[in-house]
C-alpha cells in the first residue's frame, strides 16, 4: 500500500485549512491531513475501519515512516516528490508571496516599517518589493514605532490599507498606544464610521539565545484589546493564507510569526487560496485526547506525538490558528470526541493564550471533560541568554508526551 | 468663534445640570485659532485634534446638533453617543478625532497627509491636495510622538501643518516649569520645516498664517509649525478648580478675547455694525437652543447598539461552539450575545 495512499490533497482545502470529510476512505482521513504531514510522522493505522482501541499493541500499528525532525525537513514521501502541482518554498517566502499577491492585488496595499524597503526586510519577508513597488509603498520608516504605528492608523482611516511591520513583536510594545487606543478602538468610538484595516505582523516567540528583549511571548499582551483580531501562523501553507486574509480583512489584525519558524519548507499550491481568520486547523485527528497548539509549539507536539503514536496513544491535534477570537466549534467538536484537551502554548503561564483558553472550554464545554483541562506554558521567567536555560523556559516535547500519558493513563 | 463660544458656555450649563458626564475640555478664550485656520480649508481637508475638540468639530463643519448630542451620549451624536466629549469623529467632515491621550492624534494626522501623498505618487492621483491640521497643546510638545512625526513629516514632505495651541497650561502644569526651552516654534527648523509664532487671540493675525501654510502644504513644499500664543478661560475641564493660575494672568488674556477684539475691528472698520452682530448673536443663540432641544428629544443608545461597532468585520468576534459565526447569533444585535 506505501505511502502513496495517504492523503496529500493539494487541491483540495483551498478555502480553509484542514477540513478531511472530503476524503473518501477512511485509511485516507486517519492520516494527518496534507498540510502539515511532510514533517509529521506518517503513521498509517490499520485499515480495518474497525478502530476499537485506539490504543492498540505497537505490533499491530503499520508505522512506516518516523520522520526524526519535526521541524524543516524536506518530504521523504514518494507521493510528494511525485507530485508536480504546487511549489515548494520557505516560510518566509510564503509571506512574501502573499503580501506580493495582495500588493499586485490592490494599489492600496503598502508595508511600513523599519528596514522593510531597501533592506528587504530583516526577516526577508519583504525582500524585493520595493524595487518592484516603489519606495513610497514599501516604506522604510524611522525608528518611531508608536508614531508610524499611529501613521498606519491614520492612512487605514482615510483609505489606504498598510501593514505595518515590527522587526520584532517586542518593538511594537512602543507602538502600544496606538495599538489598544487607536487600532482597536477608533471603529467603535467614531460611532463605525472609520475603518482601520491595518495588518501588524512581526515574529515573535523565543529563538536562539537572542537575549531577554528579542525573546517575548506577546500573544497575551494584546490578547485583551477590544477590537483587534490576532492569529498565529505556523506552516508555509498557514502563513500566506492568513496573511491574505488578514490584508482583505476590514478589522485590524495582529500576525504573530515565530523567528525560528520561517525556515520551515513545504510545497504549496500554485493556485490562489486564502485562509479563514477565525478558523483553526485540524492537523491531525484523533480519538485519546485534544492537544490545542499554536505557532511553534505546534511542531514541538507533532514531534511528541510521533513517540505517543508509536505508544499506541491517538491524539487528536489542533492548530488554532486564531488566538483572538477561540474557534470553539473545532475545539468544542474535538473536546465532545475525546474529552480531555492538553494545551501546549510558548505564551507565558500567567495570563496568556492557555489560561484564557480553559477558560472558554470551561465555560462551553464542562460537561463533557472528564479530566482537568491540562495546560503547559513557557515558564513566567524573561527569556535566559544561556542555552540549556533557554531551551528550559520554553514546553520541550518530551513534556508533552508526560503531559499525555498522564492525562491519558 | 460666537458659535464655539456660546456652544461651551451651554455645554457648561448642561455639564451642571446632568445632562453631560465624565472629562469636558471646553475651548473658551482659543476661538481665534480654530476659526483661523479651519476656515481656510476645503471640505476635503483634514482636521485632527485632541479632547478640546468640540470647536474643532464645529468650525470643520460638524452641526451642532449632531455635537451636542453626542455629548449627551445620544444615538443621533456624531459617533452614535460611543465617543462623547473627547472623541470627536467625522468622516463625512474629514474630523479624524478626537483622542484623550494627548499627542496619540499626531501620528494619525501624519498618516491621513501621508495618504495624499501616496494618492499622487502611486495612485497617480494628481488632483490629490488634500491637507491635514493637527492641533494639540503646549504639554504635548514634550511628548515623544510630537518630534517623531515632526521627524517624519519633514522628511517625507507631507502635506501637514503642526498647529500648536498654547495656552501655556497643562491641567496645573505651567509651560515654563515643563519644558526645557519654551519656544515651540523653534523647535520646527531643528527638523527641517518653518517654525512660526503667531498671536493665538488675533483671528486675522492666524488666518494669514494660516493660508500661507496651507498653501506651502498643497504645493508640496512640506510641513510647517505654526505655535499659537493662546488662553483658555475656563480651567482645563469642569472638573479642575483652575487655583493655579494667577488672577492677573487671567486677566489681562481676559482683555484680549478675540471675539470682543474682532467686533472691535470690525465695527471700527465699518464693515459691519450693531444690528448685524446683533443678528449673529441671535442666529447663534437659536443654532445652540436648537440643538439642545435636539439632544434632549433624541433616544438613548439601545442596548442592540452595544456590540455593532467593534469590528467592521462582525465574523472578528469568532465562530461560536454551534459552529455559526457568532454575529450570526441574534442575540448578537440584540446586544446581549456572549462574546
Amino acid at each position: 500500500m506505501g505511502l502513496s495512499s495517504i492523503a496529500y490533497d493539494l487541491g483540495s482545502g483551498l478555502n480553509g485549512p484542514m477540513s478531511i470529510s472530503h476524503l473518501s476512505s477512511p485509511r485516507q482521513q486517519l492520516a494527518f491531513s496534507a498540510k502539515s504531514c511532510s514533517r509529521a510522522c506518517i503513521t498509517v493505522r490499520a485499515a480495518d475501519g474497525n478502530s476499537g482501541s485506539m490504543r492498540a499493541p505497537p505490533s499491530t500499528v503499520r508505522a512506516s515512516k518516523l520522520v526524526t525532525n519535526a521541524v524543516a525537513v524536506k518530504s521523504e514521501t514518494a507521493s510528494i516528490a511525485a507530485t508536480k502541482s504546487g511549489h515548494e518554498l520557505l516560510l518566509f517566502e510564503a509571506l512574501r508571496e502573499g503580501l506580493e499577491e495582495e500588493m499586485e492585488r490592490d494599489p492600496r496595499v503598502c508595508v511600513l516599517g523599519e528596514d522593510v524597503g531597501h533592506y528587504g526586510g530583516s526577516y526577508k519577508v519583504t525582500k524585493g518589493l520595493a524595487e518592484k513597488f516603489g519606495d513610497l509603498r514599501v516604506l522604510d520608516t524611522p525608528i518611531a514605532e508608536n508614531s508610524f504605528t499611529g501613521m498606519a492608523v491614520g492612512a487605514a482611516m482615510t483609505g489606504l490599507r498598510p501593514i505595518v511591520e515590527g522587526m520584532n513583536m517586542g518593538f511594537l510594545l512602543l507602538a502600544y498606544n496606538q495599538i489598544s487606543n487607536n487600532c482597536g478602538m477608533l471603529h467603535y468610538t467614531s460611532g463605525g464610521q472609520f475603518t482601520i484595516p491595518v495588518v501588524i505582523r512581526g515574529p515573535g516567540g523565543v529563538g536562539r539565545q537572542l537575549g531577554a528583549e528579542h525573546s517575548q511571548r506577546l500573544e497575551s499582551y494584546f490578547q485583551s484589546v477590544p477590537g483587534l483580531q490576532m492569529v498565529a501562523c505556523s506552516t508555509p501553507y498557514n502563513a500566506k493564507g492568513l496573511m491574505k486574509a488578514a490584508i482583505r480583512s476590514e478589522n485590524p489584525v495582529i500576525l504573530c510569526e515565530h523567528v525560528l519558524l520561517y525556515n520551515l519548507k513545504e510545497r504549496i499550491p500554485d493556485e490562489e487560496y486564502v485562509c479563514c481568520l477565525e478558523r483553526a486547523e485540524l492537523v491531525r485527528p484523533g480519538k485519546d485526547v485534544t492537544i490545542l497548539t499554536y505557532s511553534r509549539m505546534r511542531h514541538h507536539v507533532l514531534q511528541a506525538a510521533k513517540s505517543l503514536i508509536n505508544k499506541g496513544y491517538d491524539p487528536e491535534i489542533i492548530d488554532i490558528i486564531s488566538l483572538k477570537p477561540f474557534d470553539l466549534h473545532t475545539i468544542g467538536n474535538s473536546i465532545k470526541k475525546t474529552h480531555k484537551v492538553l494545551i501546549v502554548e510558548e505564551c507565558m503561564r500567567t495570563g496568556g493564550i492557555g489560561a484564557s483558553l480553559r477558560a472558554s472550554i470551561m465555560d462551553n464545554f464542562w460537561d463533557y471533560l472528564d479530566a482537568p483541562i491540562m495546560c503547559l506554558s513557557s515558564q513566567d521567567v524573561p527569556t535566559p541568554y544561556a542555552g540549556t536555560l533557554e531551551e528550559a523556559t520554553v514546553v520541550q516535547p518530551p513534556q508533552i508526551v508526560k503531559a499525555i500519558k498522564q492525562l491519558c493513563g | 468663534m460666537v458659535l464655539g463660544r456660546s456652544f461651551e458656555d451651554m455645554c457648561a450649563q448642561m455639564y451642571y445640570r446632568g445632562k453631560m458626564f465624565g472629562f469636558v475640555h471646553l475651548y473658551n478664550g482659543q476661538e481665534a485659532v480654530s476659526t483661523g485656520f479651519v476656515k481656510c480649508l476645503k471640505p476635503e481637508d483634514y482636521v485632527c485634534s485632541t479632547y478640546r475638540d468640540h470647536v474643532h468639530a464645529l468650525s470643520k463643519g460638524v452641526p451642532a446638533r449632531a455635537v451636542m448630542s453626542e455629548l449627551f451620549g445620544k444615538a443621533t451624536g456624531i459617533c452614535r453617543g460611543q465617543g462623547g466629549s473627547m472623541h470627536m469623529f467625522s468622516k463625512e467632515h474629514g474630523l479624524l478625532g478626537g483622542f484623550a491621550f494627548i499627542g496619540e492624534g499626531i501620528p494619525v494626522a501624519t498618516g491621513a497627509a501621508f495618504k495624499t501623498k501616496y494618492e499622487r505618487e502611486v495612485l497617480k492621483n494628481d488632483k490629490a491636495d488634500a491637507v491635514t491640521v493637527a492641533f494639540f497643546g503646549d504639554g504635548t510638545c514634550n511628548n515623544g510622538q510630537f518630534f517623531e512625526c515632526l521627524n517624519m513629516a519633514a522628511l517625507w514632505k507631507l502635506p501637514i501643518i503642526f498647529v500648536v495651541e498654547n495656552n501655556l497650561w497643562a491641567i496645573g502644569m505651567s509651560h515654563y516649569r515643563a519644558t526645557s526651552v519654551p519656544e515651540i516654534w523653534k523647535k520646527g527648523p531643528a527638523f527641517g520645516m518653518p517654525g512660526i509664532h503667531v498671536d493665538g487671540m488675533d483671528v486675522l493675525k492666524v488666518r494669514e498664517v494660516a493660508l500661507e501654510a496651507v498653501a506651502r502644504a498643497r504645493r508640496g513644499d512640506g510641513p510647517t509649525l505654526v505655535e499659537c500664543e493662546t488662553y483658555r478661560f475656563r480651567g482645563h475641564s469642569l472638573a479642575d478648580p483652575d487655583e493655579l493660575r494667577k488672577p492677573a494672568e487671567k486677566a489681562h488674556y481676559a482683555a484680549r478675547d478675540p471675539i470682543i477684539a474682532l467686533k472691535k475691528y470690525l465695527l471700527e472698520s465699518g464693515l459691519v455694525d450693531e444690528t448685524d452682530l446683533r443678528s449673529i448673536d441671535k442666529k447663534i443663540d437659536e443654532i445652540v437652543e436648537d440643538a439642545v432641544e435636539f439632544a434632549d428629544a433624541s433616544p438613548l443608545p439601545p442596548r442592540s447598539q452595544l456590540l455593532e461597532n467593534v469590528f467592521a468585520d462582525p465574523k472578528g468576534f469568532g465562530i461560536g461552539p454551534d459552529g455559526k459565526y457568532r454575529c450570526e447569533d441574534p442575540a448578537f444585535t440584540a446586544g446581549t450575545a456572549q462574546v
